[in-house]
């Protein structure tokens, strides 16, 4: 249970650093290292266990139907990293205490780095593939913060843009890599994952996926050819450098390699893409090492190296390569890290970075010189010291691995070569910057830094020394234990010490030390040659890249999505067309087996009048209210088709919806405008519809058609059997809306509500065309409402509303029902308007629409939530007969319930539409709240 | 009496979709209307064509396929806050935008219209309509 604490403490420390951010920085320091400090603490007590095989876990279930836990696991490689990203961690802290000046905002700072920890431990703590790839995104993210942190500077953002976009991008094909292990492991738990052994590799997805992984891996670690983020990230501050390139973020490309080394490693793809890479980073690091001025230019491209050097160990096929590439990332941290600290000292206390200012250094601060000079020892890989057995590893693996066949001589000759380069660039830094005659226009006089901003580099150096000297005592056992997580079917025997004899490793050694003292010696000859190459800023060719992008996307974009509706409608129609042709061109033929119907004169005469109805609309859709004419002989005669074809509810519906639409479009015309031009119509345009059109119609009547002349199978009598039984009712339309179907019906007059509200903000506060005459120049009639209309439709209202409520309570059992009453009610309202006005209907109580919407929505849904009460799933109905003297016996259902609140919602959405297009015109349109116009 | 059905949903769907390619908001929103019925016809024949048999419960009677039914009862509700709902976009694209042009950009022929009515609107309405009211929506 300690181990969710880990990640936690450094999440929590993260907001005491904010909350610290007025206190002295001593203070905001050690607030800010405390609580990671015992976070350390507890990985340390856990150790013994870990090395002891008990991994301890912590895992809460979050959605355990889709293999979504959170889950922390520790086991050997993640206790390593969990020490190297807390320790350096802390010294990262202390150093940045003295580094940071008083202009700094500290809080901020301390914040970020908080958080960037504890992003790290959960990536490395993980035991859930997703939630792993959170915690890697987060390291994405809150190393922006970081690299930014000096956000006035242009090259800090650009970097930490080219940072977040080339890591963001990997982490993108990560994720996409992590969900195909899921899918094949069928897990997303990583011990389950872990535990499949080859059954990934045997996968045929196998190559993608690693391709996918490998590419997350490859950017986060800054491999070639996705390394030019990692130069560009040095214009963070030096902290976060040592912090971001020795320990964390680059490492966890590695680790992520580690991780699933397992199971995505001894395979030969694996094998040579991870080995070639590695190799490839491991010369153009160390070769361009060798030529920057810049001294953290020098280090990054170093680690750039280094990291290299890590994945090509683990991308050898030997037994003990992947041992001897942890042993590396230990090492590497500890040193490089010291080295970056070492490089922010001399910075700092020197006021440059340039290798061509700085010389002679040593007579200003032999002290950190000399810590200098034994980290930089320790890079080149001099005995005595921690970078030396590492190297030494990779010498003595590269001379075993077969990983290229019969090419494999070339690894052993390319590695020492590498290791010369290594010579050669640390040697370069040592007496550059320490000898080589004096200093060269230094602002300032270099001088030794405050006592306690070198104890970071002590520790880490004499970690140097102490793994070097005594590596077996100091880190035996957490190699074991890291090596049990690589190799779970078991470790094999490796003992790392400083003497193996005189053999071909130490030979390579020796020459690589010989080769980079020769290297540098002839560094004139060198430096000329590099000077002509012209020098491309990778910062100015990834922006160019990124615009190029946007540029194409935009044309892309604009071509697709210029604003026009017809080019959209266009789109959609050809996609349908042509999805639905190729299906209608397999079946043989229309005519179905089913025996057709005889027509009769009723049906072909509504039929025809349908037909021309149509077409007449088409053809006179620019005379707006004769085309309304003809598309409400159209509604009518669809209602009448409804009644003719034994479907009452539906005729019921369709006529008062009808009316309901007509009126809508008649406030309409009022709104829109009156002349549509027909002049601009191209000819070409009007053959091209009408042949897409003519398309379109073809294939929805023939399918039409074949549909209504074969045979199917209907889940109907299920609904025509139980309608009395189950539902209580024997309009089985009704029924299957209120009860059977409940739940959609539900969702149907919740959409409903929408579109009610939708259109009610949209017509608050609109800014409106009022003509004062029509288009042939009359003026509106300023006529009252006529007495007659007024009269009648008075005396009709509680005829019309007794008529409503009859249909509702009735439509259980016969034609009616919530939405036929609804639609009956609103109608009845709105002729009131239409006959009286607004004014007048406002004088006699103003209704609020909108109330009806709420209410009939809550009505609806608290009848189906009663239900639970009895403990049966949402709107489960309930029906019972109950006897009344004079009424006599009558049935109570709670679908009737349910039923109310759709008429109301009905009536509520059918008038806040229709009431308030035509209160648009009056005093009491709708407006926005605090702007009424 | 299946294949006159069908020529007639045919021809309502070719007369809405050249109606939906139509450059004015006020065609479109009829193409959609007249869409919609035809959907809704269609919908409903894939219960099938039965004359005098409502699925109305009664000793020994036939019955229609009810669920067609339900769910074109449905769709004509939701059908008309569609048409509502796109009726009013247009009003609103009228008054934020000056046109009612659905193909983006406004067209030679159509700025003349603009400035027609442009002169004869009125920022307020309010305090001059509210005497009359309701006989302007007439």
């Amino acid at each position: 249970m300690n181990l969710i604490w880990v990640p936690l403490l450094p999440l929590l420390g993260c907001l005491v650093s904010l909350l610290l951010g007025r206190y002295p920085r001593s203070t905001m320091a050690l607030g800010a290292a405390i609580l990671p400090a015992i976070a350390l603490g507890i990985v340390v007590s856990l150790a013994p266990e870990v090395m002891s095989g008990n991994n301890p876990v912590v895992t809460f279930d979050w959605v355990p139907a889709l293999s979504l836990q959170i889950s922390f696991m520790l086991d050997g490689l993640a206790l390593m990293f969990s020490l190297l990203i807390l320790g350096i961690g802390l010294l990262v802290i202390l150093y940045a205490r003295y580094y940071l000046s008083e202009a700094d905002n500290a809080g901020r700072f301390y914040a970020s780095l908080l958080l960037f920890m504890t992003a790290m431990l959960g990536v490395v703590l993980s035991a859930n593939l997703i939630q792993l790839w959170f915690f890697w995104e987060l390291t994405s993210v809150s190393s922006f913060m970081l690299i930014s942190y000096w956000s006035h500077r242009s090259d800090a953002r650009k970097g930490a843009r080219m940072a977040m976009t080339i890591t963001g991008a990997g982490g993108l094909a990560l994720l996409a890599g992590l969900i195909l292990i899921g899918e094949v492991v069928g897990s997303y738990d990583l011990q389950t994952v872990l535990a499949s052994g080859s059954l990934i590799a045997e996968h045929s997805l196998y190559p993608v996926i690693v391709v996918l992984v490998l590419l997350g891996a490859f950017t986060k670690s800054a491999q070639f050819p996705f390394h030019s983020w990692l130069p560009q990230a040095m214009a963070a501050p030096t902290p976060v450098s040592a912090y971001l390139h020795s320990a964390t973020m680059v490492k966890a490309g590695i680790f992520l390699m580690a991780r699933f080394y397992p199971v995505l490693s001894d395979t030969h793809l694996w094998f040579a893409l991870v080995s070639l890479v590695g190799l490839t980073t491991l010369l153009v690091g160390a070769y361009t090492a060798l030529f920057k001025h810049d001294l953290k230019g020098l280090l990054a491209y170093s680690t750039i190296s280094h990291l290299g050097l890590i994945t090509l160990l683990l991308g050898l096929d030997t037994e003990l390569a992947s041992i001897a590439a942890m042993f590396h990332v230990i090492n590497h941290a500890v040193f490089k890290a010291s080295l970056f600290m070492a490089a922010g000292i001399i910075d700092h206390e020197s006021g440059s970075r340039d290798m061509r200012k700085l010389n002679g250094l040593f007579r200003y601060m032999p002290y950190t010189a000399t810590l200098a000079m034994v980290a930089a020892s320790s890079m080149a890989g001099v005995p005595l010291l921690n970078g030396f057995l590492s190297k030494e590893m990779l010498f003595a693996e590269s001379l075993h691995q077969e990983t290229f066949g019969s090419l494999s001589w070339l690894i052993p000759l390319l590695v020492t070569f590498g290791g010369a380069l290594a010579v050669a660039y640390s040697l370069r830094f040592v007496h550059d910057v320490f000898f080589n005659g004096e200093p060269i226009g230094l602002e300032k006089t270099p001088h030794e830094p405050p006592r306690y901003m070198r104890v970071p580099v002590e520790i880490l150096v004499v970690l140097c020394l102490l793994v070097g000297v005594l590596p077996d005592l100091i880190v035996g056992d957490l190699l074991v234990a890291v090596g049990a997580s690589l190799m779970p079917a078991g470790v094999p025997e490796f003992s790392i010490s400083i003497w193996h004899g005189f053999n071909i490793p130490l030979l390579m050694s020796f020459l690589a030390v010989l080769g980079g003292v020769a290297l540098y010696r002839q560094r004139r000859h060198m430096f000329n040659f590099q000077a002509r190459f012209t020098e491309v800023d990778p910062k100015l060719a990834f922006e160019h890249m990124i615009q190029t992008l946007v540029e194409r996307a935009r044309s892309v974009q604009l071509w697709l999505d210029n604003g026009s509706f017809q080019r959209y409608a266009l789109w959609l129609l050809l996609m349908a067309i042509a999805a639905m042709s190729v299906p209608m061109v397999n079946i043989p033929h229309a005519r179905g087996s089913l025996e057709v119907t005889e027509l009769d004169m009723v049906a072909l005469g509504g039929a025809l009048l349908m037909i021309v109805a149509s077409v007449a609309t088409a053809m006179l859709s620019h005379q707006r209210l004769l085309a309304l004419v003809t598309i409400s002989v159209v509604g009518l005669v669809v209602s009448v088709a409804f009644a003719w074809f034994s479907a009452p509810d539906l005729a019921l519906t369709q006529l008062s919806v009808e009316v309901a639409t007509i009126i809508l479009f008649l406030l309409a015309l009022y709104f829109l405008p009156q002349k549509v031009s027909l002049n601009h119509l191209s000819p070409g345009r009007i053959v091209r519809d009408m042949g897409i059109a003519t398309a379109a119609g073809a294939i929805v009547g023939t399918l039409t058609y074949a549909m209504l002349t074969r045979p199917f199978d209907s889940i109907s009598s299920f609904f025509t059997a139980n309608a009395k039984t189950g539902g209580g009712g024997t309009n089985v339309v009704n029924v299957i809306l209120v009860d059977f179907r409940g739940f959609d019906t539900f969702g149907e007059i919740t959409v409903l509500a929408i579109a009610a509200i939708g259109i009610y903000k949209l017509l608050a506060g609109v800014r409106l065309f009022v003509p004062a005459a029509d288009m042939d120049g009359r003026p509106w009639s300023k006529d009252s409402h006529p007495l007659m209309l007024m009269q009648i439709s008075q005396s009709l209202l509680p005829l019309a509303l007794l008529v409503s409520a009859y249909i509702f309570l009735r439509g259980h059992n016969l034609p009616g029902g919530g939405f036929i009453a609804g639609l009956i009610t609103a109608i009845a309202l709105i002729q009131q308007y239409v006959a009286n006005g607004v004014v007048w209907m406002r004088d006699r109580g103003d209704l609020k629409f909108q109330w009806f919407i709420v209410w009939g929505l809550f009505i609806a849904f608290a009848s189906g939530v009663g239900s639970w009460f009895f403990e049966r799933p949402f709107l489960t109905s309930w029906f019972d007969y109950f006897y009344l003297p004079l009424v006599g016996k009558f049935e109570l259902a709670s679908a009737m319930a349910f039923d109310l609140g759709v008429y109301l919602t009905v009536i509520g959405a059918t008038l806040s539409i229709l009431a308030n297009l035509g209160k648009l015109t009056t005093t009491d349109r709708p407006t926005r709240p605090g702007r009424r116009s | 009496m299946e294949l006159i059905f069908a020529v007639t949903v045919g021809v309502m769907v070719t007369c809405s979709v050249f109606l939906m390619l139509r450059g004015h908001t006020f065609a479109v929103v009829i193409g959609l209307t007249l869409m919609s019925y035809a959907v809704n016809l269609f919908l409903f024949a894939s219960g099938g064509l039965a004359l005098h048999k409502p699925a109305i419960l009664a000793d020994g009677a036939e019955y229609s396929d009810p669920l067609p039914q339900a769910l074109v009862l449905t769709a004509i509700v939701i059908g008309f806050a569609m048409t509502a709902f796109a009726l009013i976009l247009a009003i609103r694209a009228r008054a934020d935008l000056g046109n009612d042009q659905v193909d983006g950009r406004a067209l030679p022929g159509d700025s003349l219209a603009n400035k027609e009515s442009q002169g004869k609107m009125r920022q307020n309405p309010v305090s001059s309509t509210a005497k009359n009211t309701g006989g302007k929506t007439r």
